[in-house]
C-alpha cells in the first residue's frame, strides 16, 4: 500500500519512522549496552562486583526477576480470563497485554542466570537438573510459560501479519520476509479462521494454568526454606495476586502510552480504561486482603525472630519503603482510581505507575530484609547494591521497553482483525470476523454440544 | 483431548526418567539421605569454650579458606567454623558457641540443589561438588544455620595448589562463583583422622571439641572418650533449633557450672 491519507491508523505505527523514534531506540539501546558493559565486567571479576555477600546472597537481581515474571501474568489475565468470559471490551487491548507478557518474560528468564555465580555451567540444569529443587520448577514452568506465551502472542497476529503481508510493500525486504514466514500462508478463508479460533481456544484455557504456576513457583522459591519472612504458606496466591495487579498497571500504563504516541484514541477509548482501572481496584483490594494476612497473623504473635523483622520493616531500617509500598503503591492507587475527579486517563496512569514503583520496591522488600536479618549472631547486614547492579537492572528496564516499542513498530500493537480497524478479509471469511465486532463466532466461545470446540478436531473441515 | 494428555504424559515421563535425571541425582536417595554404615557426629562442651578461636586457625590453615569479601569474618577469612559469642555477661558459663556446619541429617541446603553439587558422600557428610556448582546460592539461603559462604571473587590460590587432586572431600582449588562450607575434614576423616578443629582444640588444652561415630556411641577429643548417649544424657546435651527439624549431627553440652571455664 502506498502512503496515502488514507493509510489506517493502526498502520502508522509501522510505516512512519520518525527522528524522536530513532532517537528513543537509541536511548534505550545507550542502556542496554551500559548494562552489558556492567555484566561484561561481573562476568570477568565473578558477583564480587556486586553488593550482594553472604547474608544478602540475593539481591536486585532476583527482586528484577519476580518483578517481571510478576508484570507477565497480565497476558493470561487480559487475554485468556477475559477472552473466556466473554468481555467484548478487550479487544483492543489483548494484544498489548500479550506482548507485555513475552518481552517482560523475555527479561525476567535472564535475571537468574544474570545471578548466577558460574553462568558457564548452566548446562548443568539440563544435565544433572534435581526435580526436587524449586530452581528446576522454576525452570520448566518459565520456559513453558515462555513457549505458551509467544504462541498465544503469536496465534491472533497470524490475520494481521497476513494483511501486512499483502498490503505494506514499501518496507525493507527482511520486514517482507517475515511477515511472509510468519503469516503461515494465511489466505483468510473460513476453513483458516475456524483452525485459528480453536487453536486460540485451546491456548486460552492452557495459559491460565501454567501462568498461575509459575508464579507460584517462584514465590516457592522463597516459601520452600525456613526462613523467617519465606516461611509463608500464603506466598503462592500472594505472589499471583501481586503478580497480576502489577500486570494491569503496566497494561494500562501501556494504553495510554499508546494512546498518546500513536494516536489511537478511537480504539482506546476512556471505557477501556475505566474497566482496567476497575480491574486494577479490584487487584489492589485483594492484595491488601493478602497483605493483611502475611502481616497482621505474624505481628499479632511478635515471635522472636519474626518480630525482628516485622520491626525493620514498620519501625525500622526499611520502613520508609514499606511505607511506601502500602501507602504510595496501594492506598493512593485505590483513592485515585475510585474519587470521580480522578477518574480519567490521566488519574489512572498516575495510579498504575505508582503501583508498578510500589511493587518493584515491594519484590525488594520480599527478597532483602529476610536475608540481611542474620539467624545467627544477632546482626544486620546492609546491602547497598553496586553500580553493576544497577546498570543491570535499568538496562533490564529498558531492554524490556526496547523490546515492546519494536514490536509495536513491527506488528500492529492493536488487533486489527478483531477490532474491525480494517477490512480487508475476503467476503468468504465470514461477517463475524471481517467486522470485527466479533474475535469468537458463538459456536467457538463455548464448547459445542459434542465437546470438541477446543479440542482441535478436524472432522469438520474435513 | 487424547494427544493433550498423551502430550502431557510423555512431558511429565520425560522430565523424571529421562533429559534431567543426569547421572544418578534424579530422585535418587544417594544425594539426599545420608547413607552407609557411619553416622559421623560432633559434640560441643560449652563448658570448656574460652572462644580462642584455634579451632578456626586451623580451619583456614587446613583448607586454605578463601577470603570472605567484606562479610563478617575471621581475619578476612570464611569462618567455616564459627565462634559466635552469645554473651558478654561474666557469670554466663557459656559465653561462646562454636559453630562448625551442623551436618544436617534432613539438611534444607542438600534438598534444594538445583544440580545435585552438595549431597551426602559416602561417609555421611555434607559435601559440595564445586565442579558442578552453579552458583545459584539457594543452599545458603535454605541454611537456617547461615553456616555456607560464596566466593564472591577469585579466590587466591597458594602455588602447591597445582599438585592437588580435588575431591569435594578436600575443596581446594577453590573455585569462583561456588559454594563453601565445613564438611568436618571428610578428606581427614575417611583416613582415621580427626578434624583439624578438634584436634586444635586438644593441643590448645581446651579440648571442648569432640568427635565420632554415634553408631560406635563413641566420641573423642583425641585425648579423652566418652560415651555419646550416656554424656548427652548426663549433661542434657541439645541441638541448635531442634524445631526446625533438620536433624543435625552436632550436640552442644551446657556447661554445669556459672562461671567455670
Amino acid at each position: 500500500m502506498r502512503e496515502s491519507s488514507s493509510t489506517p491508523k493502526l498502520l502508522q505505527p509501522l510505516m512512519n519512522y520518525s527522528k524522536a523514534y530513532y532517537a528513543f531506540i537509541g536511548l534505550l539501546l545507550g542502556i542496554v549496552g551500559l548494562g552489558t558493559y556492567a555484566y561484561a565486567t561481573q562476568l570477568q571479576n565473578g558477583l564480587v562486583v556486586t553488593a550482594m555477600r553472604n547474608n544478602v546472597l540475593w539481591g536486585l537481581y532476583i527482586t528484577n526477576f519476580v518483578f517481571f515474571i510478576g508484570i507477565s501474568h497480565v497476558g493470561a489475565l487480559m487475554s485468556a480470563i477475559l477472552r473466556l468470559s466473554g468481555a467484548e471490551w478487550r479487544k483492543p487491548v489483548t494484544r498489548m497485554a500479550e506482548a507485555i507478557t513475552a518481552c517482560s518474560l523475555a527479561m525476567g528468564a535472564i535475571m537468574p542466570i544474570v545471578d548466577l555465580g558460574r553462568p558457564d555451567r548452566i548446562l548443568n540444569i539440563l544435565l544433572y537438573g534435581r526435580i526436587q529443587s524449586p530452581i528446576l520448577w522454576d525452570f520448566i514452568s518459565i520456559g513453558t510459560y515462555l513457549t505458551g506465551s509467544l504462541v498465544f502472542l503469536l496465534l491472533p497476529l497470524i490475520p494481521d501479519i497476513a494483511l501486512l503481508r499483502d498490503k505494506l510493500s514499501g518496507v525493507s525486504v527482511l520486514r517482507q520476509k517475515i511477515y511472509r514466514i510468519l503469516s503461515f500462508g494465511w489466505k483468510g478463508t473460513a476453513y483458516q479462521h475456524e483452525r485459528l479460533e480453536k487453536a486460540i481456544g485451546v491456548m486460552t484455557i492452557l495459559i491460565i494454568p501454567i501462568a498461575i504456576s509459575v508464579h507460584t513457583v517462584v514465590s516457592w522459591i522463597f516459601a520452600m526454606t525456613l526462613r523467617v519472612g519465606w516461611n509463608s504458606s500464603v506466598f503462592g496466591p500472594y505472589f499471583v495476586a501481586g503478580a497480576l495487579l502489577s500486570g494491569v498497571a503496566s497494561v494500562l500504563l501501556a494504553m495510554a502510552l499508546f494512546r498518546w504516541f500513536y494516536h489511537l484514541e478511537e480504539y482506546l477509548t476512556p471505557r477501556h480504561f475505566r474497566n482496567l482501572a476497575n480491574l486494577m481496584l479490584a487487584m489492589i483490594v485483594v492484595y491488601i486482603y493478602f497483605t493483611l494476612n502475611e502481616y497482621l497473623t505474624p505481628a499479632y504473635k511478635w515471635e522472636t525472630a519474626e518480630g525482628q523483622l516485622l520491626g525493620s520493616l514498620f519501625t525500622g531500617e526499611f520502613s520508609a519503603a514499606f511505607l511506601f509500598v502500602q501507602v504510595g503503591g496501594l492506598v493512593v492507587p485505590a483513592i485515585l482510581i475510585a474519587l470521580p475527579k480522578t477518574r480519567n486517563i490521566l488519574g489512572y496512569s498516575v495510579a498504575s505507575v505508582l503501583i508498578v514503583l510500589g511493587m518493584w520496591i515491594k519484590r525488594f522488600l520480599i527478597v532483602v530484609p529476610t536475608l540481611a536479618r542474620a539467624q545467627f549472631g544477632d546482626y544486620w547486614a546492609t546491602y547497598n547494591p553496586s553500580w553493576v547492579e544497577w546498570s543491570i537492572t535499568a538496562a533490564s528496564i529498558a531492554g524490556f521497553i526496547l523490546l515492546y516499542t519494536v514490536f509495536s513498530r513491527i506488528f500492529p500493537i492493536i488487533s486489527i482483525w478483531e477490532t474491525g480497524g480494517i477490512t480487508a478479509e475476503p467476503a468468504e471469511s465470514g461477517p463475524s470476523i471481517s467486522l470485527g465486532g466479533f474475535g469468537f463466532p458463538a459456536s467457538q466461545r463455548f464448547p459445542s454440544q459434542d465437546g470438541s470446540g477446543f479440542g482441535g478436531n478436524s472432522e469438520v473441515a474435513d | 483431548m487424547k494427544w493433550a494428555a498423551g502430550a502431557a504424559l510423555a512431558v511429565a515421563s520425560g522430565l523424571l526418567f529421562s533429559p534431567f535425571g543426569g547421572q544418578s541425582q534424579i530422585l535418587a536417595a544417594g544425594s539426599r539421605a545420608p547413607s552407609g554404615s557411619r553416622r559421623w557426629s560432633m559434640v560441643v562442651d560449652l563448658e570448656r569454650c574460652n572462644g580462642c578461636k584455634e579451632c578456626t586457625d586451623a580451619c583456614i590453615e587446613e583448607h586454605d579458606v578463601p577470603p570472605a569479601w567484606g562479610n563478617p569474618s575471621y581475619n578476612g577469612k570464611q569462618e567455616w567454623i564459627r565462634v559466635v559469642e552469645t554473651s558478654n555477661d561474666p557469670n554466663n558459663g557459656a559465653p561462646f558457641l562454636p559453630m562448625p556446619c551442623m551436618n544436617c541429617q534432613n539438611a534444607p541446603c542438600t534438598k534444594v540443589c538445583p544440580v545435585g553439587a552438595t549431597y551426602y558422600n559416602d561417609e555421611g557428610l555434607v559435601v559440595i561438588d564445586n565442579t558442578r556448582c552453579i552458583g545459584c546460592r539457594f543452599c545458603i539461603a535454605a541454611c537456617p544455620y547461615d553456616r555456607r559462604y560464596f566466593n564472591w571473587g577469585e579466590p587466591p590460590h597458594a602455588p602447591n595448589e597445582q599438585f592437588i587432586n580435588y575431591t569435594p572431600d578436600y575443596p581446594v582449588p577453590h573455585k569462583i562463583g561456588t559454594t563453601e562450607k565445613c564438611n568436618w575434614c571428610s578428606h581427614r576423616v575417611r583416613m582415621g583422622r580427626l578434624p583439624a578443629c578438634v584436634d586444635a582444640c586438644r593441643k590448645e588444652g581446651m579440648k571442648a571439641l569432640f568427635f565420632g561415630d554415634a553408631n560406635e556411641d563413641a566420641i573423642t577429643n583425641g585425648e579423652e572418650t566418652w560415651v555419646l548417649s550416656e554424656i548427652l544424657a548426663r549433661r542434657g546435651g541439645y541441638r541448635l533449633q531442634e524445631e526446625l527439624g533438620t536433624e543435625p549431627s552436632l550436640y552442644y553440652l551446657p556447661p554445669t557450672g556459672r562461671g567455670s571455664s
